[in-house]
């Protein structure tokens, strides 16, 4: 029926982001891949025992050690003279990357392995019931950081991944999103064009933690683009090569087609908050389209 | 239960999630599809198949009834019907 390297019959919900990212950039890695897998919900619901859906070899060790079981296998395939013919990835989501698996990833950047890692960013635990990570966004409603009378939800900013990959002097780093799924496929083909360390960050919507219907996923993905709240950026030997320009859309858009943000929708004071965090991003990439004017003729 | 637990590659099609359809399924009318496969594209599951316009097919046997693929199509080709309704 279908050729791709992610089968179907998986046990992700209807309308689930990370399983299509997933599916793009296994097909566009091509079948002489390894993945090593960070717990997370895409480790659950792709190898639901005694079932797989992966159709290229697949390890999961532990929640915090998928760059560290990649770089192992990385270390064998030298050893075996084989590496040269076989892609590397390692994976997980916004909180094994961000938060319990942060450790190892940095020690895979630090020994310089030539492995792509990949964060699936749905901007919470949502394996686990929607708990607040170091990648959810400011204002967000999860379980553990919950909306109420003096609460608007997530009172921290989003960790600032790519920077922090950055700064390890590696010499690719990228963000995108299922929002454009052409581009998933250029910068995971382009990446393994480079030798050396790799990050990719690719936002992810999810219908349960971000409550929205479940039809809406690439829309959510594009509208974090278009209002500038989730930059698409490039970064090669440490130098930005390439944006997604856009005509910047205001942030209420994004904010209310979720049910995650609706406790700020009637706090004009939170709203501000947000729309700062667009404009700074916008700003610091050099995101707004310079053909498109300013603000529209009347 | 010890050492390393080895599923057969691709096994996950054993397993028919076209059982958690709760609503509606998408129907390919076949009338105005030009063959963009967007459709394959954005399918979560990979369920969507096909190479020529007119021809692209779901396997509902896996299609959990997302909706994805009748929001994308430019042509307005797949529509969402409740299952009910179907014959």
């Amino acid at each position: 029926m279908s050729n791709h390297l992610f089968s179907p019959g998986h046990t992700a919900c209807a309308g689930c982001g990370q399983s299509l990212a997933v599916r793009l950039v296994i097909d566009a890695a091509g079948k002489n891949t390894i993945v090593a897998n960070n717990t997370g919900c895409l480790e659950v619901f792709s190898t639901k025992y005694p079932e797989s859906a992966w159709e290229v070899p697949f390890v999961h060790s532990l929640f915090e050690n998928a760059p560290a079981v990649a770089s192992g296998v990385e270390a064998a395939l030298i050893y075996l003279g084989k590496k040269d013919s076989i892609n590397l990835i390692a994976e997980g989501g916004d909180g094994g990357t961000a938060d319990i698996g942060l450790q190892s990833l940095s020690g895979m950047w630090e020994r310089g392995h030539d492995i792509l890692y990949i964060c699936y960013d749905n901007e919470a635990y949502m394996n686990t019931g929607i708990q607040r990570s170091g990648l959810t966004p400011f204002s967000a409603n999860t379980t553990t950081t919950p909306k109420g009378v003096k609460s608007f939800g997530n009172p921290k900013m989003k960790k600032p991944m790519p920077e922090i990959a950055l700064a390890h002097g590696i010499p690719y780093v990228a963000t995108s999103s299922i929002g454009y799924p052409q581009d998933i496929t250029r910068k995971v083909k382009k990446a393994f064009t480079i030798k050396g360390p790799k990050y990719l960050q690719i936002h992810v919507p999810c219908p349960l933690g971000w409550q929205y219907p479940s039809n809406k996923s690439l829309d959510m993905g594009k509208l974090a683009v278009e209002t500038g709240l989730y930059p698409i950026i490039e970064y090669e030997n440490g130098k930005l090569v390439s944006v997604r320009k856009i005509t910047p859309k205001p942030v209420e858009e994004y904010l209310k087609a979720q049910g995650r943000f609706k406790q700020i929708l009637s706090n004009p004071d939170e709203i501000k908050k947000v729309q700062a965090i667009a404009d700074n991003n916008i700003a610091k990439y050099g995101l707004k389209s310079e053909s498109q004017p300013e603000t529209p003729a009347v | 239960m010890f050492g390393p637990l080895v599923c057969k590659p691709g096994s996950s099609k054993n397993n028919k999630t076209g059982s958690w359809r709760v609503e509606a399924s998408p129907v390919f009318l076949h009338k105005n599809c030009i063959g963009c496969k967007m459709c394959i594209s954005v399918c979560p599951e990979g369920c969507v198949s096909g190479t020529e316009k007119n021809k692209m097919e779901v396997d509902l046997s896996f299609c959990k009834g997302c909706g994805m693929c009748a929001l994308i199509c430019p042509k307005k080709d797949i529509e969402m019907v409740k299952e009910e309704t179907q014959k």
